[in-house]
């Protein structure tokens, strides 16, 4: 069995359609979402609908920042641009939708496998595995041996071995990646809908759990067409620009 | 899950026990780190095969043995994404929960430990090993991986002769974590064989491996250790910055390029030694092209702590630079310029020329070998032919001279180590130009043949098109340049 993750998708039709049919081409048979669903991007209301049709057929789907921020409404300490994305995308979604985003677990644990947006140590309050210290602090506040998470829009892979040594990992897209039992690992697949890494492809990760392997995979989408929805919007025209370099 | 089923702890196994479907026939070797088990699979159905296969267990000495399960981690990571006639065939991974295991293939005869204990062996088996084990190093190296631990007992042989290597536990692949960088904090390797970088804890240049190739070379041709068996850090660290006797004290009749080749390969700066193992392999197989600089002479150490100082700077160099990700050299092609320099027209032969041109341009490690097929016929030449075959021999090698010398590096521009014997030459004498042209790229590991396409004469329709005969069996890259 295959196992779909993605993750930070924020509202952008494209890339998810892109990415949802990559999967689907490599053997993907479920599928996990980590969270982020709206906010910067030109189409949320289709992004959800999408996510609660994978959700009806048994995904998983995880609360992220950006989508709590849209079902509360925009916090004080929000920069204008931000709050301003957060008042549009909330006038564009329905109270189902609404809803649904509203019902999202923080984390969901499965068999080994942790769920989560941000980290396992504090999830609730949004703070970044930037580098080992956090990524450490995460695999050691739980017992899952993988922990899937976003909120970080660069891919990468971080290890704990049972000595408490802790090695982190640039992927190579495509590569398979066989991870070992004897350690702990904490994989970020990279943002689908926001890839900042000065590639514009969309990132998502494919898991085999009989086999313990992870694939990192880079699609290229339309992001013309992305960022001129984005434009046509009203919404900042950085976030347009920031698709098309990938930053 | 499968692990609540079973113990946790890998138990005493015994022959006759079976292991997910293989079954232990007789323990063939215990070694410090692992046992080896050659083993049968119990269900022959579904598999097609009859190769032999050994099963390799980790030895875990009680409670928490980092250095073993890690390096057994490493091993099962790597060996599933390695292909090829120079590593044993990966079979089957069993994990830590139940039992660790590899199944692999079974690579028959002893390991090149045995031949050591024979050194000093035939100048001409050493340049044979040689030669060999760089070949499998080098597709080692074009599947990102680093092997970081080749001493004799890692190395075998198949019946046809080519090497295979072992011992995948300390090795590096770049497209994949390295689950050994953090984790300990002496050097990884095996004392006499390690890299200057290696003792620096720098494990992503497959120029280490050379190093540790010129390592065995050394000693399989004096009988002597280059830099002794240190087991302490700062034994190790030595090699910094004191060179090696130079063998040909030790052994006279050592030829002095082979004694360049060897000394090229201990050099502390990876940027002195081969830029690939395939450059190596070249040289080991064409010593008539090895270019001699004051290596090849040195009869002594060189001078006192002058010399260690020269060597010590060269390692501090090193030690500067950060650890960067990747195989960094693996960009140092051979390219292979096939010319027909008797036969094509002037204005074929400038393309070809230029051609080369911009991809040594773009390839600043690469190296050039230039070649020529003189054709002799498949009978038996006659006595004309013979006579006459050692001048237009001369005679081509001169030609094909001429029409390099353009891509030689100016006499002003002060040589570079790595520039130095970057164009060698090479005329072939075949029935068949095409055939020999492709054999040569494939023995010499060629990245990338440069050829002119055929003229439009009568003649060369009639006869057929060497290039595209290259184009289509050559297993590297092939240009054809139409003028």
């Amino acid at each position: 069995m295959k196992i779909a993750l993605v993750t930070d998708l924020h509202a952008n039709r494209e890339a998810v359609e892109t990415v949802l049919a990559h999967a689907a081409s490599q053997g993907a048979q479920r599928y996990v979402f980590l969270g982020d669903f709206v906010g910067y991007g030109a189409d949320p209301g289709w992004v959800i609908d999408r996510l609660r049709e994978h959700v009806a057929a048994g995904a998983h789907a995880v609360l992220g920042n950006h989508d709590a921020a849209v079902v509360q409404g925009p916090l004080p300490t929000m920069i204008p641009e931000a709050r301003q994305v957060v008042e549009w995308t909330r006038a564009r979604l329905d109270a189902a939708q609404l809803a649904f985003l509203g019902s999202l677990p923080m984390s969901v644990s499965e068999a080994d496998r942790l769920y989560v947006h941000a980290n396992a140590f504090a999830p609730a309050d949004w703070g970044y595995v930037i580098g080992r210290m956090e990524a450490v602090r995460s695999m050691q506040a739980t017992a899952a041996r993988f922990t899937f998470c976003g909120h970080v829009h660069d891919p990468k892979l971080f290890h704990l071995s049972g000595t408490g040594k802790v090695g982190d990992f640039v992927p190579s897209p495509g590569m398979p990646i066989p991870l070992s039992m004897q350690r702990q690992w904490l994989v970020i697949p990279g943002s689908a809908g926001q890839p900042r890494d000065g590639n514009p492809a969309a990132c998502y990760a494919i898991f085999e759990p009989a086999s313990a392997t992870l694939t990192y995979h880079r699609v290229p989408y339309d992001v013309e067409s992305a960022a001129a929805k984005i434009r046509a919007a009203g919404l900042p025209p950085r976030l347009a620009q920031r698709l098309q370099h990938g930053e | 899950m499968a692990s609540d089923e079973v113990d946790d702890r890998p138990s005493r196994l015994d022959t006759g026990e079976v292991i997910d479907g293989f079954r232990l026939e007789e323990r063939t070797h215990q070694g410090g780190m692992a046992n080896l088990w050659r083993v049968s699979r119990v269900d022959d159905e579904g598999s097609d095969d009859t190769l032999p296969l050994i099963m390799k267990v980790p030895r875990i000495k009680g409670g928490d043995d980092p250095a073993t399960i890690v390096g057994f981690e490493v091993e099962q990571m790597i060996m599933p994404t390695l292909s090829g006639v120079h590593v044993p065939k990966f079979v089957a991974k069993g994990d830590f929960t139940r039992q660790p295991y590899i199944v692999m293939e079974r690579i028959g005869g002893e390991t090149l430990r045995a031949r050591f204990e024979h050194a000093p062996l035939p100048l001409d088996e050493v340049v044979s090993i040689g030669a060999r084990v760089a070949t499998a190093l080098h597709d080692l190296h074009r599947q990102q991986v680093i092997h970081l631990d080749v001493k004799p007992s890692n190395i075998l042989f198949r019946p046809d002769g080519s090497a295979v290597l072992v011992d995948f536990g300390l090795s590096r692949h770049a497209q994949l974590p390295d689950l050994l960088e953090e984790e300990f904090e002496l050097p990884m390797g095996t004392g006499p064989y390690m890299s200057p970088e290696q003792v620096q804890f720098v494990r992503s240049d497959l120029r280490s491996d050379l190093f540790a190739l010129g390592v065995l070379l050394y000693h399989l041709a004096t009988g002597a250790r280059p830099f002794g068996a240190p087991t302490s850090v700062r034994g190790l660290r030595k090699r910094l910055y004191q060179a090696p006797v130079p063998p040909r004290a030790l052994r006279p009749e050592l030829p002095p390029w082979l004694q360049e080749v060897i000394l090229r390969c201990l050099e502390v700066d990876p940027a002195r030694r081969h830029q690939s193992a395939a450059q190596l392999a070249f040289e080991l197989q064409n010593p008539d092209q090895v270019v001699l600089t004051e290596r090849a002479q040195r009869l002594q150490v060189q001078g006192g702590w002058a010399g260690s100082l020269k060597r010590w700077f060269a390692a501090i160099g090193h030690e500067a630079r950060p650890p960067e990700a990747g195989l960094r050299s693996l960009r140092s092609p051979i390219l292979l310029a096939a010319v027909d320099v008797a036969g094509a027209t002037p204005d074929l032969l400038a393309a070809v020329r230029e051609t080369v041109q911009r991809l040594l341009q773009t390839e600043p490690g690469a190296r050039l070998a230039c070649l020529t097929v003189m054709k002799t016929n498949l009978i038996a030449a006659d006595e004309l032919v013979e006579a006459d075959g050692s001048s237009r021999h001369v005679n081509l090698l001169v030609q094909l001279k001429h029409w390099a010398h353009p891509l030689q590096p100016s006499r002003h521009e002060a040589p570079r180590e790595p520039a130095a014997g970057r164009v060698t030459y090479h005329v072939l004498e075949a029935p068949d130009p095409a055939g020999a042209i492709v054999d040569y790229a494939r023995k010499n590991q060629v990245d990338h043949i440069v050829i002119g396409a055929r003229s439009s004469g009568g003649l060369r329709r009639y006869l057929g098109s060497v290039s595209s005969q290259v184009a289509a069996e050559a297993e590297c890259t092939v240009t054809v340049v139409r003028a």
